[in-house]
């Protein structure tokens, strides 16, 4: 199978993950769509990495890995704490500081 | 099937060889600055788990301290070994650039750092609570805000004295971010610096919900631009086949004929130049602030810990900048006649849109944060520049910005009334007849960023708006001028209102600051009065740092 087919795979996956962040509204959600992306960007390392027959993208694929679990920490982390505050996880509540 | 091939060779030859791998060459004494942070910040961690917390306070403040004057050392060492130019080269395997304008700009980070840690440290302004001297940052971040575990954390003395690691972990990748030579560890040091400012904005000890809100709308717009960085990264990759800085600047440049025909479609595929290129600059963008990515940053700047507002405000511009300056210089500059137009535009309308907004501001922080939109747009119009000038000016105004934007918030951070700092404006009315010491330093930092001369202000737009003269954009220049006189509008006006207008009867007062506050403030005006006086030195120290290694 050609491995180009791969990258609009991973092209799609993105713009899937990028459009939810946009439209939906729970932070939960938006993180998640916020991993799509980053596995999306996965998927292209190591499809360019067959392509290219060199080994960089695949290493570079575990260090995203390691990121992503970093984030997860930190963001749910985060949510969490406003979740505990607020009794809600929607990022509309959020508006403190609108003009 | 058949354009696999090559790939599968590879295959058997690594399966056949896999009895010695070399170990990498590491220069430690060159990357020295970041090795000393980081270890320091792991200290802080340790000293975090086995100090008992009446002694955590002093100790995290030693340690820190201690541990960015010995960061700072190494880099004035680096410097004077003449790393900074004539030994300047590529360390790491190719991972970290040790160049001047690298070793300049951690130089930068690391005095940043080292004043805002006193603010951080400030235990005089906020009022006594049952004994304990308290800071600007939550008794304890996991107890919900106005609950019964936070009353009990603030009844036992508690303090966050995390914030210290936290903020030498996000010196660390602050360290590494300019000086980052290939994309792999731009993206690891952009993560290294991200993920403690997230949790730093969400500490504050007022206004809790506040700051809670700030930490959410960052981390998911972070998250979401590193993700687009990260996609830029990728296709930069399919696009040169390597990662590292001048592995993609040949490629970009012509210099590396593409040999195999199984790799027509993606190696040298200007399409994937483009949009990688176009979302790894949209990830910087976004850190630098700059419209139309820099939607977090009132929110933020608003809702974080002053301090915390202070040492991002200035500390992540200044290594946000040093990436994309290396990034558009040295990796790109075969495309610049595509980039040039994009940052042009990205330019105008940073520098039209933040003096703009930022004159119906109402809330001091806000102001300040739309005003640091409006600088990003200035600093942007140096990096245009594309030429030697181009890098030193970016670098001084970054030094000169920076200092300026601290001292301003350390005076935020003391006009206070009974709900914490009192940062609505029209509290601030009359304030230099009540405290003329407070308002005119405030005043000296308006006027350093408004860009009246013999202060750094003028120094470093005159520099980056004749950088960018000698560029060719002269346009640019017009357009930074006219937006420097609309920012001037409303500096001058928050000076009037301090001046020239009655106090009100129910205004804020002024706290006393400890030795802590007062040095840093007092930093801000030295550099600001000096390298508005005689900045030669100093522009001379830049114009050495200015030039990239690749």
């Amino acid at each position: 199978m050609n491995p180009v087919y791969y990258l609009y795979l991973a092209a799609l996956l993105f713009t899937i993950g990028a459009a939810g962040v946009l439209i939906r509204r729970n932070a939960i959600i938006l993180f998640m769509c916020v991993e799509l992306m980053l596995n999306a960007c996965n998927l292209a390392f190591v499809a360019f990495s067959r392509l290219h027959g060199n080994l960089d993208g695949q290493i570079i694929a575990f260090f995203t890995m390691v990121v992503a679990a970093a984030e997860v920490v930190v963001g749910l982390a985060i949510i969490v704490t406003v979740f505990r505050s607020r009794h809600s996880a929607s990022v509309d509540d959020a508006s403190l500081m609108k003009l | 099937m058949t354009h696999a091939a090559p790939v599968h060779s590879l295959w058997t030859t690594a399966a056949a060889a896999p009895d010695k791998i070399p170990a990498p060459h590491i220069e430690y004494g060159q990357l020295s600055p970041t090795l000393i942070v980081l270890g320091g910040a792991i200290l802080g961690v340790l000293v975090e788990a086995f100090l008992p917390r009446r002694q955590r306070y002093g100790a995290q403040l030693f340690v820190s301290v201690l541990t960015l004057a010995a960061a700072f050392a190494a880099v004035v060492g680096l410097a004077a070994g003449d790393y900074g130019t004539g030994k300047a080269h590529v360390a790491a395997m190719g991972a970290i650039a040790v160049d001047g304008p690298a070793l300049f700009l951690q130089g930068t980070i690391l005095l940043v750092a080292l004043v805002a840690v006193f603010t951080f440290a400030e235990r005089r302004l906020d009022p006594v609570a049952h004994g304990n001297q308290v800071d600007s940052f939550a008794a304890q971040a996991a107890a919900v805000p106005g609950g019964e575990a936070e009353k009990a954390a603030v009844k036992a003395g508690f303090t966050t004295t995390e914030v210290f690691p936290l903020v030498l972990f996000a010196v660390g990748g602050m360290l590494v971010f300019p000086s980052a030579n290939d994309l792999l560890t731009l993206f690891v040091a952009l993560e290294v610096f991200s993920l403690p400012l997230y949790v730093l904005c969400a500490l504050a000890r007022r206004h809790r919900m506040l700051s809670q809100e700030a930490a959410v709308k960052y981390f998911l717009l972070g998250a979401f631009s590193s993700a687009f960085l990260l996609f830029g990264i990728a296709l930069l990759y399919g696009y040169a086949g390597t990662v590292g800085y001048a592995g993609i600047a040949d490629v970009v440049d012509g210099q590396v004929r593409n040999v195999t025909p199984a790799l027509a479609g993606t190696m040298g595929n200007d399409a994937l130049l483009l949009i990688g290129g176009a979302m790894v600059l949209m990830g910087l963008l976004f850190k630098i602030g700059a419209v139309p990515f820099h939607m977090w940053t009132p929110d933020v700047y608003q809702g974080a810990p002053t301090p915390v507002t202070g040492f991002m405000a200035a500390a992540t511009k200044v290594a946000a900048f040093g990436a994309l300056l290396r990034l558009l210089y040295v990796v790109l500059p075969g495309l610049r006649w595509d980039w040039r137009p994009v940052m042009w535009g990205v330019a105008i309308v940073t520098m039209l849109g933040g003096a703009i907004v930022a004159v119906t501001q109402t809330d001091v922080k806000r102001l300040l944060a739309y005003s640091s939109i409006a600088h990003a747009g200035f600093i942007l119009a140096g990096v245009i520049a594309t030429t030697p000038d181009g890098i030193s000016s970016v670098l001084f105004y970054l030094a000169a910005y920076s200092f300026v934007t601290l001292g301003a918030f350390a005076v935020v951070t003391l006009v206070r009334d009974a709900g914490g700092e009192a940062t609505h404006l029209s509290k601030w009315a009359g304030l230099g007849r009540r405290s003329p010491l407070v308002a005119a330093v405030f005043a000296v930092f308006l006027l350093a960023f408004a860009g009246i001369p013999l202060t750094s202000g003028f120094a470093g737009k005159f520099a980056v708006f004749k950088a960018a003269a000698d560029g060719g954009a002269g346009a640019l220049v017009v357009v930074g001028v006219i937006s420097s006189a609309i920012a001037a509008f409303f500096y001058i006006r928050v000076i009037v209102l301090m001046f020239f207008s009655e106090p009100r009867t129910d205004g804020p007062s002024v706290a006393v600051p400890s030795v802590l506050t007062s040095s840093a403030i007092a930093i801000g005006v030295a550099v600001t009065l000096v390298l508005g006086v005689a900045p030669q030195y100093f522009l001379d120290l830049a114009g050495q740092a200015g030039v990239f290694v690749r």
